[in-house]
C-alpha cells in the first residue's frame, strides 16, 4: 500500500517535471550548466575506475582460467565482453547513483528546507520542471559518453595490466579483443545507460524534492535517493537484458 | 484586498488553523503576530497555497484562489512577492542574478531595462554595488533587502512577508519594517506581515490581526491593542517586565498583577 501511494506520488511529480517549460532558452542554459556540473565532473571517475576494473577482470580471468585447450586470445574476448555487455553500463551506472544521484537529492533537499523551492512557486515557476528537467536530460544526453569512454578506458587498462604483469601476451589480448566483435553490444549499453541516466536522476530528485524537516532529513533522502535507484538499475538491467539479448 | 474565509488546516488530525476569517486591506501594513507557533506561517502558506488549506476560501480582489487550477494560480502568484524568513535567496546566483530571475523567467523586457528595474529594486533597498556578491557573502541583513528586492521586482500587487526581522539586530530590524512600510504605501501593494516582535507592531502595524493556537483572537489597530481585553492578547503584548511596568504606570486598573 505504502509502496502504491509513494508510485502514485512519484508519477504526479514526473507529470510536473514533463510539463512545457515557461521560457525553452533558460532550461536550454540549465541543462547546459547541469551537463558540466553531472556529466563532464565525473570523466574522472570513471576513467580511473574502468582503468582499474579492465585490468583487473583482465588478470582474474587469465588466472581462473588455466586450461591449456583454450586458446589464450579468450582472455582479451572475456575481458572485453564484460566491460561492455555489463561493467562499463551498469557498474557506471551505480557508481553515478552514488555520485550523482547524491549530489542531487541533497542539492534539491537543501533548496527544500531553505524554502528556495516554495520561493520558485511562488514566483510562479513550476519549480519540479525547473530543477529537474534539465538534469533529467542533462544525464540522458552525456551519461552515454561516460559509458563509452568507460568501455575504451577499461579495455586499455586490461592491455596495461597484461604489459606490467606479463600474465598475458600483449598480442594475444588485442587480438581477443578484436575477435567475434558484436557492434550491437555497444548499442545495448548505450541504451542500458540512457535508462539509468533517468532512474539515478528522477528518483533522487524525488526525495530531494519531498524532504521535510532539516538537516538530518535532507542526508537521509539523499542515502534514500542512492539506494533506490541503485535496487531499480540492477532491475532495470534484467529486464533489459532479457528484452534485448534473450 | 484579500479576504480569508473560514480557513481550517491541520497536519496529520493535529488542527494547526481552526476557522480563520480576516480580511487584509490594500495599501495596507496589514500583521499577524502571535506566539511563535500559534499558526502564523501556516496561515500564510495557506493563503498563497503553498500549504492546501482543508477548508475554506481565499479572495485576492474577488478571485476565488483556492478554487483555481495549477495554471490559474501559477498566473495569479506572478501578482504575489513573498519575503521568507530565511530570505530564500538562489544560493548558486550572485545578488544581480537573483534580483533578476522572476524578469528572466516570465518577462520580454531587453537586457539593458532588466538590468536598469533590477538596480532600481536594489537601490529602493539601499543596496549598491554588490550586484556581483553571493548570499553566501551577505550578512543577514542584506539578504533580507535583496529578498525584497526581489519580491517586488514584478511591481507585485500584494506583498507577503514571514517575520521580516527575525534574527536581525534591533536597528536593522526597523530599518527592514520600515522599508516595507515605505514600499507599501509607495507602491500601493497589500502587505503581510508575520511577527511575533511587538517593536514592528507599534512601528509599522496599521491592522493587526492576533492569532492564539490557531484561533484568530482579535483584531484591530495598533492603537487599540495597548486597551484590548482579550487575556492572550496582554499576555502576548505585556510580556516583558519593562512592558508590564509601563502598564502599570499607565492604567488605573490592571487585570491582577499577581499573574504575571
Ligand atoms: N509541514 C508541517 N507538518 C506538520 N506540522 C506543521 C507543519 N508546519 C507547521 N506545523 C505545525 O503547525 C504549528 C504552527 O506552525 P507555524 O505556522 O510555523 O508557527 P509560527 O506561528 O511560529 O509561524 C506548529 O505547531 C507546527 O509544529
Ligand atoms: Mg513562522
Amino acid at each position: 500500500m505504502r509502496f502504491l501511494s509513494v508510485f502514485g506520488r512519484y508519477v504526479i511529480f514526473m507529470s510536473r517535471v514533463f510539463s512545457r517549460p515557461e521560457k525553452a532558452r533558460i532550461y536550454l542554459k540549465q541543462t547546459i550548466l547541469e551537463m558540466e556540473s553531472l556529466g563532464f565532473n565525473s570523466v574522472g571517475i570513471v576513467i580511473i575506475i574502468s582503468i582499474f576494473i579492465g585490468a583487473v577482470i583482465t588478470l582474474q580471468t587469465r588466472y581462473n582460467l588455466e586450461n591449456p585447450l583454450l586458446p589464450l586470445y579468450i582472455i582479451g574476448l572475456t575481458a572485453r565482453d564484460t566491460m561492455l555487455l555489463e561493467f562499463s553500463s551498469t557498474m557506471v551506472g551505480l557508481i553515478l547513483a552514488g555520485k550523482v544521484g547524491s549530489n542531487i537529492a541533497s542539492e534539491i533537499g537543501h533548496m527544500r528546507i531553505t524554502e528556495q523551492i516554495d520561493a520558485l512557486e511562488m514566483m510562479g515557476v513550476n519549480s519540479a520542471s525547473y530543477l529537474v528537467l534539465p538534469k533529467i536530460i542533462a544525464t540522458m544526453v552525456f551519461n552515454p559518453f561516460l559509458t563509452a569512454i568507460s568501455m575504451s578506458v577499461g579495455l586499455f587498462g586490461g592491455w596495461m595490466a597484461c604489459i606490467i604483469t606479463g600474465a598475458l601476451p600483449s598480442a594475444d589480448y588485442l587480438y581477443g579483443i578484436q575477435y567475434y566483435f558484436i557492434p550491437f553490444y555497444i548499442v545495448y549499453a548505450l541504451i542500458k545507460t540512457v535508462f539509468y541516466a533517468f532512474i539515478i536522476t528522477s528518483v533522487s530528485a524525488f526525495q530531494g524534492y519531498n524532504v521535510k524537516g532539516g538537516a538530518l532529513e535532507v542526508g537521509r533522502a539523499s542515502t534514500r535517493g542512492v539506494v533506490f535507484s541503485s535496487i531499480l538499475i540492477l532491475m532495470t538491467d534484467v529486464i533489459l537484458t532479457q528484452l534485448m539479448l534473450a | 484586498m484579500i479576504e480569508v474565509k473560514d480557513l481550517y488546516k491541520s497536519f496529520s488530525g493535529e488542527s494547526v488553523l481552526d476557522d480563520i476569517s480576516v480580511s487584509f486591506e490594500k495599501g495596507k501594513t496589514n500583521l499577524i503576530i502571535g506566539r511563535s507557533g500559534s499558526g502564523k506561517t501556516v496561515l500564510m502558506k495557506c493563503i498563497v497555497g503553498l500549504h492546501e488549506a482543508d477548508k475554506g476560501s481565499v479572495f485576492f480582489d474577488g478571485r476565488d484562489f483556492l478554487k483555481m487550477n495549477f495554471k490559474e494560480r501559477q498566473n495569479l502568484r506572478r501578482e504575489i512577492g513573498m519575503l521568507f524568513q530565511g530570505s530564500a535567496l538562489f544560493d548558486s546566483l550572485t545578488v544581480e542574478e537573483n534580483v533578476m530571475f522572476p524578469l528572466n523567467m516570465f518577462s520580454d523586457m531587453t537586457p539593458g531595462d532588466k538590468t536598469d528595474r533590477v538596480n532600481f529594486c536594489l537601490k529602493r533597498v539601499n543596496l549598491e554595488n554588490e550586484n556581483a556578491l553571493y548570499p553566501g557573502e551577505l550578512s543577514g541583513g542584506m539578504k533580507k533587502r535583496v529578498a525584497i528586492a526581489r519580491a517586488i521586482v514584478q511591481n507585485p500587487k500584494y506583498l507577503f512577508c514571514d517575520e521580516p526581522n527575525s534574527g536581525l539586530d534591533p536597528i536593522t530590524a526597523l530599518l527592514i519594517d520600515d522599508l516595507i512600510s515605505e514600499i507599501t504605501k509607495e507602491f500601493d501593494i497589500t502587505t503581510i506581515v508575520n511577527t511575533h516582535d511587538m517593536n514592528s507592531v507599534m512601528e509599522i502595524g496599521e491592522k493587526v490581526v492576533f492569532i492564539h493556537e490557531g484561533r484568530k483572537c482579535w483584531e484591530g489597530t495598533k492603537e487599540d491593542i495597548l486597551n484590548s481585553e482579550d487575556v492572550n492578547l496582554n499576555d502576548f503584548v505585556f510580556a516583558s517586565n519593562f512592558a508590564k511596568k509601563i502598564k502599570a504606570m499607565t492604567t488605573d486598573e490592571i487585570r491582577d498583577p499577581e499573574n504575571y
